[in-house]
């Protein structure tokens, strides 16, 4: 094979790989994918293995040895039995990498998009006038019920207009 | 091998782990639901981090130390975390002041160690500084919640002052490792005394003087609770070595 070829290859293959990627979900937010989370980095395609690059959403999200265990099932059933999924830390992930995709699929799964990180990412005291929108009737008279939701990327809202309490993915 | 990146390292797992530890004791038992899931979710982001120090410390120690070895079989004396992380929580209101009193100092040297030579710990810093700004926002607003709320809850705070105060020294002093990795304590004491000042104006609560000041943490000197901490953590690795699930 000549150098051209391998370098279609090679190519072809990184696609495949992003494709099979773009399957494989969150197991908490089941609506998303790694891809629409931001948090594959890179893909390495290397002679005898291949290397996928992430990046955890939170520090302690118990969810993240899961997705690894995922990316790596997803690959082999494609054939692609010798993977290595490789976490770093930097740059840190931020909810800005969520596609805007994902921020639609979020809201028609009933669960509020994160903000633009500049707005409200401060520890200001009683920063919490955020205007959050209602993902059921888009109202934004909401008001916040807790800081901390049931995952940790998540607070706990509810709508003034609708009264449903909803999910904020929170700007990290 | 440079072992001051190794016990500062060490230093810092320690000190996520047992707090992480002693918050999670309130999983069940918060006062409503939605504090309850707070502060175990701040007990999660807390051991995110202490895993992260862990791996680290183990990768520089390269003797066959994982991040659970060094978590589950060292004992006591080894443990190098902070006094205050090891107290016990006490009611509601002397968990919420440790742990502000913890987030704002946090806070400041993870903005720190964002600029430190030390990439991974820089790295690990520049992660946990956005939790980390969750859990002073949090713990600051119930610290003015309560010290500003009815007469039970402000005795309660003055309570909790009285317990946790004299455990607030030990975090500016510098241990050798601290000094030899570039740490200014300093700095972060001035402004951290700027905030908790500020917060307790808001919430009514008098700012104690000329407390005498509890050390030792660091050095491996600790208070009476540490043992009864691990007794619990590191039991199931004591008594079933090697256990896996």
């Amino acid at each position: 094979m000549n150098n051209e070829q391998l370098h279609i290859d090679t190519a072809a293959t990184e696609q495949k790989i992003w494709s099979i990627l773009s399957t494989v979900v969150d197991p908490e937010v089941p609506v998303l994918t790694v891809i629409d989370l931001g948090i594959v980095r890179d893909v390495k395609i290397h002679d005898d293995h291949l290397e996928v690059i992430i990046t955890p959403t939170y520090t302690g999200c118990p969810a993240m040895d899961m997705i690894a265990m995922n990316i790596k099932l997803a690959l082999a059933e494609q054939g692609y039995k010798q993977v290595k999924v490789v976490s770093v830390l930097s740059p840190a992930w931020t909810t800005d990498w969520m596609t805007e995709t994902g921020k639609e699929k979020l809201k028609q799964y009933g669960i509020a998009p994160p903000n633009p990180k500049q707005q409200v990412c401060s520890d200001q005291l009683f920063a919490s006038n955020e205007a959050v929108q209602c993902p059921h009737c888009n109202s934004y008279h909401t008001h916040r019920i807790s800081e901390f939701g049931s995952t940790a990327c998540k607070a706990l809202y509810q709508c003034d207009d609708c009264k449903e309490p909803f999910d904020y993915f929170k700007c990290h | 091998m440079d072992n001051s990146l190794i016990d500062y390292t060490l230093h810092l797992a320690d000190t996520t782990l047992i707090l992480s530890q002693r918050n999670s004791e309130w999983c069940g038992h918060g006062p409503i639901l939605e504090q309850d899931i707070a502060i175990t979710n701040i007990s999660l982001d807390l051991l995110g981090q202490s895993r992260n120090f862990y791996q680290y410390a183990a990768l520089l120690l390269n003797d066959g130390s994982t991040e659970d070895s060094l978590a589950y079989l060292r004992t006591e004396r080894e443990f190098k975390n902070l006094l205050l992380a090891e107290q016990q929580n006490g009611d509601w209101g002397q968990t919420i002041l440790r742990q502000y009193f913890f987030s704002q100092f946090q806070l400041l040297l993870f903005q720190q160690l964002q600029q430190s030579s030390d990439e991974q710990l820089a790295a690990i810093a520049t992660k946990a500084s956005k939790e980390t700004t969750y859990h002073v926002r949090w713990s600051s607003e119930w610290v003015i919640r309560l010290g500003d709320g009815t007469n039970e809850s402000q005795q309660r705070m003055l309570h909790a002052i009285d317990e946790l105060w004299r455990y607030t020294g030990e975090l500016f002093e510098a241990a050798e490792y601290e000094t030899a990795m570039g740490i200014d304590l300093a700095a972060i004491k001035q402004t951290w005394t700027e905030k908790v000042t500020a917060v307790f104006d808001e919430a009514k609560l008098p700012v104690p003087q000329n407390v005498f000041m509890q050390t030792g943490g660091k050095q491996g000197v600790h208070t009476e609770q540490l043992g009864y901490i691990l007794t619990e953590l590191q039991y199931l690795q004591r008594t079933y070595p090697g256990a896996k699930w």
